[in-house]
């Protein structure tokens, strides 16, 4: 049932609105609203039983296990919610003063400070709100820094075919055409592919190390000298960074400029998709570029640089200075954890992927690079069960639910035919993957001895499988009082 | 899978059949429809655009892949299938009656160099 | 070791099962030379007593201000129930509902969000959400740039909001877009048909319309709209949500009315938190949904022809169409939304009617005080909202100093983005304000003015 279809006309809740309409209202006449907008008429009970409700009908990390490949779904700490959350953060406009938020600054600061080290990049722009945002400042900083040497005819991305989507999407929209590259048997970047692609219209190469495949690119270094050899810069897409965090830094693999997702390695919350946060850090060659803002600390305080201190910078990319609620709930994280901590990540998200692999392995599953270490993910093909039994990685995955865990991610990366990308995370226990791999091995005896039923799947959730093409063939976005 | 031996074919899965009157039609093969699953959204060219051999000039969408569709050969788009814009299912049902759309060619040599149905067919054995 | 669960026994056993001899032969296919066990900067992990304490001292040193500032964010009250229902870790912890039978939560939140949006801005269909309101104005421009196919030119007044500008000119000069700037009549701080006439024989793909603009000021929002579409071009509003409440909305401007809705959605109970995680909205016509960015929710039916919720339109995103989609968005602000929807239910119609008539009257009640005071006038002689300029007769920083020494943050001087306007204010005193606090800030004005 809809919020709408709990309306009733003229029900209101009294402590949470003015009183009565003010007496005064100058608005002229012809810029009045006539229309009544469609809001719910609801008490604030029924809001909040409607909303806890429709809340249970989501799996998520504090409910089931999540094992969702390159989307990094560790456990959320409540002390980064609740601290983050102190009313005299929450109440800080973002154009008060500086001298008014030197607490606020201090931490962002702190954060940005931290960012570069276990990067090792020479600075940090907190700005980014997102990923797909992260890459769209990298791609821009590249192509001010080709254009501020009058190199104007570079005019393509080196992506290769296993990358996110975001990645291709970004280089467009960021006016370059993309150069798309194999990958080889055993999962790493075709070298002879890349040292065909690279050239004189190379404006730089975009990779994600680990890659999206689970294993680690062994010849980044080379891979970074045939680039700037060629005259490009190296992108690198931080999704994976949770795999090498503390063990290898991103300007120690040769890369000039890389995003890091905050909402995966660094724990900010998910939120049923965003808000994230993802820090932009750079080399040297493109410090002048970094979007604004950025915070100084000066004789002692804090203060936001603007574009009078950094004139080549790219500008702006959101209003004010992109999220900092999710900044702060990454501050929070990263000094809970402290040094030590920061190594324990990729160590034990590397342990949790690896054992769910040979544990999946003994089971008969097909592992799809089967002689690499996993990173902190790994991809399972179903293909051969698909061409024997007629159940996809899909059907499994709607099983999945049914036995209570979330799917992994499914058909992507696209090279592997019905994969399934499955990514563990660091915070969950043995007893937890253990029981993956029992439902894993139920799963398996049911395709063998009722296949129709698997294809069935789910049967236990609140709903039976959503029927999404009629949802794309019959577009209903908005709801109609009228039916 | 049968391949109809009376249409010629790009490699990039799309059909053609020469017509009496000396346009071509266009449309994707049964293979193709397979691959991309139940048809939700099809967007053609204008009538009247040209179109160079090779051209992306149709998108063809399923719900979880979209597909660009090449001009199999360079002409003058004459006409398009509005059926399959408003009921992109017909495409599933039988995609060879379900064409996409009907071009003038600028140079009929270029038919001559698309595949037949047996090299389609071996063309999808290796595939 | 904070959040990880494993003892020592666990790691023998599965290292035993992967038949490695420790955990760092997990990592023997990096290459030597690029391993780094070096953090310099990082300090040592505190307890959360610990960080519980360096961040309330944090907080405490940042304190509270009694705020008169404006200029895209807006302080209003927000429900108790809105952030006790969003930080559940069902919303809170959840992603991105790609697996539809496990997210119908968040995916009806998201259809019932649509439906309220599409109806505020009065247009067909709504988004799910983008980043923030200047982003979303950014992705507007690239939307009205593939729509109209022949223009590759963007008329931006400079009432819009500067920054709001700056993102889009940032976003847009990649695909090789023009911005130009439309200048305001300096005497009512509008946009008026003369100023638009000078660009009557260029084309562009779309004309973006603010209402309220930067400086409170209400547009002649039917002119302008009918200005764009009698020359072919896309009509784009950018909007306060919390006024929609009063004025009319986009969809209903001019003969066809806006062709594009965007806005901040942070009036819609996110909290200030000193710039972000807000949300920005998109609404639009029923014929532009396959060029929208971003998420999108249908309803439909389950296989036995029950209700439910499902990711639509996919096709047009990243992750599918790659190189092609409409925009590289991915993530966007769920929770930002799951907050605003909580937040548009306990208000309803006239909850958020009542907030915004407020806003406007202690607006004008505040106005009014302070125009009696000698060396303050209005800057501009224009119906506003819930925001006005006002000119000091003396420096406006110093006043802006004294004001903060007495508790009083007095608003935003406009020279910081409008270097001709000296000496002006920004002011803004939404529902949160009580005649008491409009008494204070005229109070603590005038002294700045005379002493």
């Amino acid at each position: 049932m809809l919020i709408f279809e709990h309306s009733r006309k003229n029900r209101r809740n009294y402590s949470q609105a003015p009183a009565a309409r003010p007496a005064r209202n100058n608005i002229p006449d012809n810029l009045k609203r006539r229309s009544i907008p469609l809001l719910p008429e609801v008490s604030e009970m029924d809001t909040v039983r409607h909303y806890t409700r429709l809340s249970q009908k989501n799996f998520s990390i504090d409910t089931e296990f999540y094992p969702l490949g390159s989307c990094t779904m560790k456990y959320n700490p409540r002390a980064c919610n609740a601290l983050a959350m102190l009313p005299q953060f929450l109440s800080r406009h973002p154009l008060a003063p500086e001298d008014t938020g030197q607490g606020f600054l201090a931490c962002m600061y702190e954060l940005q400070e931290i960012l570069k080290d276990v990067t090792g990049m020479a600075a940090v722009s907190l700005t980014s709100m997102a990923g797909a945002q992260g890459e769209l400042i990298g791609i821009t900083m590249i192509r001010a820094y080709h254009e501020a040497r009058g190199d104007t005819g570079r005019t393509e991305v080196i992506i290769p075919d296993a990358a996110h989507g975001t990645n291709p999407a970004t280089a467009v929209m960021s006016g370059y055409k993309v150069i798309e590259i194999p990958t080889n048997r055993d999962g790493d970047v075709d070298m002879d592919a890349l040292k065909a692609a690279v050239g004189p219209r190379t404006a730089g190469l975009m990779l994600t190390n680990p890659s999206t495949l689970g294993v680690f690119e062994k010849k980044v270094a080379e891979m970074s000298r045939i680039v700037h050899e060629a005259g490009g810069l190296l992108y690198y897409d931080g999704a994976n960074l949770n795999a090498v965090l503390g063990k290898v830094k991103p300007g120690d693999m040769g890369f000039d400029v890389i995003h890091m997702n905050l909402h995966k390695t660094f724990s900010t919350p998910h939120g049923g998709g965003g808000p994230g946060a993802a820090p932009v850090g750079v080399a040297d060659c493109l410090l002048p570029y970094l979007p604004i803002p950025i915070v100084a600390h000066e004789q002692g305080v804090y203060r936001w640089l603007t574009e009078k201190d950094r004139p080549q910078s790219i500008g702006r990319l959101s209003a004010h200075m992109g999220n900092a609620g999710v900044l702060l709930r990454a501050y929070i994280y990263v000094r809970l954890l402290g040094a030590e901590g920061m190594f324990r990540i990729a160590e034990y998200a590397t342990l949790n992927a690896n054992y769910l692999m040979a544990e999946l392995r003994k089971l008969g599953f097909e592992i799809a690079y089967p002689d690499r270490r996993a990173s902190h993910e790994f991809i399972v093909t179903m293909k051969e069960i698909k061409d024997r039994t007629g159940v996809t990685a899909m059907h499994l995955a709607k099983r999945l639910l049914d036995k209570g865990f979330h799917a992994p991610t499914v058909y992507f990366p696209l090279l592997v035919p019905e994969c399934l990308l499955i990514e563990p995370a660091e915070t969950e226990s043995k007893e937890t993957l253990d029981r993956f791999v029992v439902a894993m091995k139920e799963i398996l005896d049911e395709i063998d001895t009722q296949p129709e039923m698997v294809k069935a799947a789910p049967h236990n959730m609140p709903l039976r499988k959503i029927d999404d093409v009629k949802a794309a063939r019959e577009l209903d976005l908005v709801w109609n009082p009228a039916g | 899978m049968s391949v109809p031996t009376e249409l010629k074919y790009a490699k990039s899965h799309e059909w053609i059949r020469l017509e009496a009157d000396g346009t071509v039609t266009v449309g994707i093969t049964q293979h193709a429809q397979e691959l991309l699953g139940d048809m939700v959204f099809v967007e053609l060219p204008k009538v009247g655009r040209t179109l160079a051999q090779g051209e992306d000039c149709a998108v063809v969408e399923s719900v979880k892949a979209a597909s660009d569709i090449y001009a199999p050969i360079g002409g003058e788009v004459i006409a398009v299938n509005a059926a399959v814009e408003s009921s992109p299912e017909k495409i599933n049902e039988d995609s060879y009656s379900a064409w996409l759309f009907n071009l003038k060619p600028a140079n009929t040599a270029e038919i001559n160099g698309l595949l037949d149905a047996d090299e389609y067919e071996k063309l999808l054995e290796s595939e | 070791m904070p959040f990880i669960p494993h003892t020592e026994e666990d790691v023998a056993e599965m290292l035993a099962s992967i038949g490695a001899a420790s955990i760092d032969e997990l990592f023997d296919e990096i290459p030597t030379e690029l391993k780094n066990g070096q953090l310099t900067q990082v300090p040592v992990g505190m307890s959360e007593m610990e960080i519980s304490r360096l961040m309330y001292e944090r907080a405490q040193q940042d304190g509270f201000y009694l705020s008169f500032i404006g200029a895209g964010a807006y302080e209003h009250h927000i429900p108790a129930a809105v952030w006790q229902i969003t930080t559940r870790g069902e919303f809170y912890s959840s992603y991105t509902p790609y697996q539809a039978e496990a997210s119908q939560g968040t995916l009806q939140l998201l259809y019932e969000y649509q439906t309220m949006m599409a109806s505020l801005t009065g247009m067909d269909v709504s988004n799910a959400s983008l980043y923030d309101g200047a982003s979303a104005l950014a992705e507007a421009a690239l939307m009205a740039v593939r729509q109209h196919k022949s223009s590759r030119r963007i008329l931006i007044p400079q009432t819009v909001h500067p920054v709001y500008r700056r993102v889009v000119r940032t976003i847009v000069r990649n695909q090789a877009i023009e911005v130009v700037e439309v200048p305001y009549d300096p005497a009512t701080g509008q946009v008026t048909i003369d100023q638009l006439d000078q660009f009557a024989q260029e084309e562009f793909a779309a004309l973006i319309i603010p209402q309220p603009n930067f400086f409170g000021v209400l547009e002649q929002v039917d002119m302008l709209a009918d200005w764009a579409h009698d020359k072919q071009s896309l009509a784009i509003a950018v909007v306060n949500p919390t006024a929609l409440a009063m004025l009319k909305p986009p969809g209903e401007w001019g003969r066809q009315g806006a062709d594009i809705a965007v806005g901040e959605g942070q009036p819609l109970g996110i909290p200030l938190s000193s710039g972000g995680p807000y949300f920005g909205f998109m609404a639009c016509k029923q014929e532009l949904v396959r060029q929208m960015p971003g998420r999108i929710i249908g309803r439909t039916t389950d296989l036995e022809g029950k209700e439910g919720f499902a990711l639509t339109l996919q096709a047009r995103e990243q992750h599918i169409r790659r190189s092609k989609a409409t925009s590289n968005i991915c993530t966007n602000q769920g929770l930002m939304v799951t907050a605003a929807t909580i937040y548009m239910s306990l208000l309803g119609p006239e909850g958020l009617y009542r907030v915004a008539a407020q806003s406007h009257a202690n607006t004008l009640a505040l106005v009014e005080r302070l125009e009696k005071l000698p060396g303050v006038k209005k800057a501009f002689h224009s119906p506003f909202f819930h925001e006005a300029v006002l000119q000091l007769s003396v420096p406006a920083d110093q006043v802006l100093d004294k004001l903060r020494a007495q508790g009083v943050l007095g608003g935003v001087l406009l020279e910081n983005y409008y270097p001709d306007l000296k000496n002006m204010l920004l002011i803004c005193a939404t529902e949160t304000k009580t005649a008491e606090d409009l008494d204070k800030y005229t109070e603590v004005l005038q002294q700045a003015l005379t002493a």
